[in-house]
């Protein structure tokens, strides 16, 4: 089965490729990412602040049912082509990460699909393969937590 | 999982991720390993060391040869660490998609 999303990824080198069809029209893929309210829907993460303009800011944050700050994240936008392009850095909060560069283009292929392409580059080689492995490490850490709550049944 | 953390270090080294290149090709002596790289041999010596205790390559006898095979199925687990963070950009993107379908203009 041919994948939607795919990554390229080259060993050794500090920055990657997402890309992604979407059976969406053009128009619509590009609201998604400029209307907070939409946003906020498919990213899980509040919009605290989304200036899109060339030169503006921006800021996402995820809370715990307690109200805790589980995720923040924030950085300018370069540049802003509506429909087109938009260029932006990206950094989370509390994290050993570092700031990264986001460029991510909308394409129109058809009438009712479009084609979405992100390259990120991070600081270092090294920096991109710890955020890579982020979701693999989360991955363990969840069946741990998930572990742990069943054993805490059994006493 | 240690094994995982390992696998990541051992192939943090240039050196290393060239010998894995040759030897994915052939299986081959420490000898002709060498033979491939500037470097000193009893540097090539510890890096297959390294690659040997990470289960990236696997020593065997032929002979009065010992000859270095890789690991297809630890290779496999190297090839696989990319794949959940792909699955999350998917996820994410199946939601934009769901939410695109649903949005009404003008609601």
């Amino acid at each position: 089965m041919e994948q939607k999303t795919k990554i390229n990824a080259e060993d050794g080198k500090q920055d990657l490729v997402i890309t992604r069809q979407f059976d969406l029209p053009l128009e619509l893929l590009f609201k998604a990412y400029v209307e907070p309210e939409l946003l906020e829907q498919w990213m899980g993460s509040k919009v605290i602040k989304l200036e899109n303009k060339k030169h503006g800011g921006w800021h996402f944050e995820k809370k715990d049912a307690e109200g805790n700050i589980v995720f923040s994240a924030n950085g300018v936008i370069h540049d802003f082509i509506p429909e087109q392009k938009i260029t932006r850095t990206f950094e989370m909060a509390n994290t050993p990460f570092g700031v990264q560069l986001e460029i991510t283009e909308f394409e129109k292929l058809t009438d009712n699909t479009s084609k979405l392409t992100m390259h990120v580059i991070y600081e270092s080689a090294a920096q991109r393969d710890e955020v890579l492995k982020l979701p693999f490490k989360q991955g363990i850490n969840w069946a741990h937590n998930r572990l742990e709550e069943i054993v805490s049944k059994l006493k | 999982m240690n094994l995982r953390r390992d696998v990541f270090q051992a192939i943090a080294d240039p050196t290393r991720r060239a010998i894995l290149l040759l030897v994915a090709s052939q299986s081959l002596t420490a000898g002709a390993i060498a033979a491939n790289f500037n470097t000193a041999r009893p540097t090539v010596s510890k890096h297959l060391q390294i690659l040997t205790e990470c289960r990236l390559l696997e020593q065997k006898q032929t002979g009065r040869e010992i000859y270095y095979h890789i690991n297809a199925q630890n290779m496999k687990a190297i090839a696989d660490f990319i794949e959940p963070f792909r699955k999350m950009w998917d996820d994410r993107f199946n939601k934009l998609e769901a939410v695109m379908k649903d949005y009404k203009p003008n609601k």
